[in-house]
């Protein structure tokens, strides 16, 4: 490099130290304006979000492929060594639920008597749409997954993300090919649900760490460690008596629950379409939209 | 003339190379990777890749470049919005202004400064976090995955000392 010599450095070595450190001043006020954009929650912080996942998501899925097929491989030669004991565990677990089959067919059938009989209106019916885990993001600060699904496939905001196991989060942002899924332990999830046999209504509240908490119990509510954590369906916006989690701590100062799901093993995610058969209504079996009890008269 | 453009080109993509590499990481770590209860603690690579270049080579790390990183690490993340850029460029500042301490520092002592950096800039983002969520978040992952940024330093480090002997001599 020539080095620059005479007048002409004494005048731009000052000139670009100062530029510099005006560029550094305009960055930092602009880290603070997006923390006040981010703030007020904008369609365009939104936007960005989605345009960066969309982005990424094709070079996410590449990535995630081999990972997910050296975990399969590891899974299977473990399942492989301990077949025999599996099997017997399998053995006893199928008797138990033949029978547990045989009680949900007398409760079934029972349900929809009782259900005609009141004249109840039905739930609206679900569609899922399965979406592969792509992207495991957030660190410390927070919790959500990108799955390889979005608005082309059906994907919208606020749709339920399950798996086998029980209830994942929600859909919070979606783009064109990839939706961020917030799970339940992230410290902006809100989840109304009901607690135990009593079906006391609760808020589920994530704080980042593994056991979600309740929130907005009502004051004399009975609740032991043990009892089933679901979802209630009030909003209308999840579907009703999806399973959560089970509670593990019931004290004064904190009751939380233990998610049923392995985040280890969340390698696909269900998102359940609620609405939609209310909106589209094909065969009008389904009731239209509005209110259950402006239905019920 | 086009020897001199392709000169140009290759010139702009070794220059890049540092800014691409960090790009490449903050993605890898967003690979699930299907282990209990690791992914709250993933080491933060866009700290450990900025403040990599910005001691070794700070003509390839711009600060408007280290300012996009933060960004696009903000919205990958799903977290607070300009608490990424925010820190990265607290640690620019930082490295800037105390730049003698690390001009020939070897590996060894970079480690140790990295140390109490990567509290301060943990420390910073919870608070700022913290502040935007109007809550405080749990502590215990916080420092854990400062732990593991910590602990991951020497790993992408070597990488990035690859890098810069294969496109930087």
């Amino acid at each position: 490099m020539k080095k620059a010599t005479g007048p002409v450095s004494h005048l731009t070595t000052p000139i670009r130290a100062w530029a510099h450190r005006f560029a550094f001043l305009i960055l930092i006020v602009a880290a603070f304006a997006l923390m006040l954009l981010g703030k007020a929650d904008t369609v365009l912080v939104e936007r960005a979000r989605t345009a960066v996942t969309d982005a990424v998501a094709p070079i996410l899925e590449i990535a995630s492929r081999p990972v997910a097929t050296v975990r399969d491989v590891l899974d299977q030669i473990r399942e492989l060594t301990d077949l025999r004991a599996e099997n017997a565990a399998l053995r006893r677990e199928n008797q138990r639920l033949r029978q547990w089959q045989a009680v949900a067919q007398r409760l079934e059938a029972e349900n929809l008597a009782l259900r005609e009989l009141a004249q109840m209106v039905p739930d609206a019916g679900l569609r899922f749409i399965t979406g592969r885990v792509i992207g495991d993001t957030g660190g410390a600060f927070a919790r959500s997954v990108l799955v390889n699904a979005g608005a082309r496939d059906g994907v919208a905001k606020n749709q339920a993300a399950i798996t086998s196991e029980g209830l994942a989060g929600r859909v919070t942002e979606v783009g064109l090919r990839s939706a961020r899924v917030l799970l339940i332990t992230d410290i902006n999830s809100r989840i109304p649900v009901l607690v135990g046999e009593s079906r006391e209504r609760a808020i589920l509240g994530g704080d980042n760490t593994g056991q979600p908490k309740l929130l907005y119990l009502m004051p004399n509510s009975e609740i032991r460690p043990g009892d089933r954590v679901i979802t209630s369906g009030h909003g209308g916006v999840f579907p009703p008596d999806l399973p959560v989690g089970i509670v593990t701590q019931a004290s004064e100062t904190a009751m939380r629950v233990q998610p049923y799901i392995d985040w280890a093993h969340m390698e696909f995610l269900r998102l359940a379409d609620y609405d939609l058969p209310r909106q589209l209504s094909p065969s009008g079996e389904v009731a239209p939209a509005g209110p259950p009890m402006g239905a019920l008269r | 003339m086009t020897d001199t453009a392709w000169t140009r080109l290759d010139g702009l993509a070794r220059g890049l190379s540092p800014f691409a590499l960090t790009l490449a990481f903050l993605m890898l770590v967003a690979v699930p990777l299907r282990i209990p209860d690791l992914s709250p603690i993933l080491p933060a690579a866009g700290l450990i890749a900025v403040y990599y270049w910005i001691v070794h080579r700070p003509d390839l790390m711009p600060v408007w470049a280290v300012f996009l990183i933060g960004l696009i690490e903000d919205l990958l993340g799903g977290g607070p919005l300009g608490v990424g850029p925010f820190v990265l460029l607290v640690l620019y500042a930082a490295v800037a202004s105390q730049r003698r301490v690390f001009v020939g520092g070897g590996f060894f002592l970079l480690w140790l400064i990295f140390v109490p950096l990567a509290a301060g800039a943990f420390v910073l983002s919870w608070v700022f976090s913290s502040l935007i969520l109007d809550q405080f978040i749990a502590v215990r992952p916080v420092f854990f995955q400062y732990l593991t940024t910590v602990a991951f330093y020497p790993c992408l480090t070597w990488v990035f000392i690859q890098a810069q002997r294969a496109f930087l001599r």
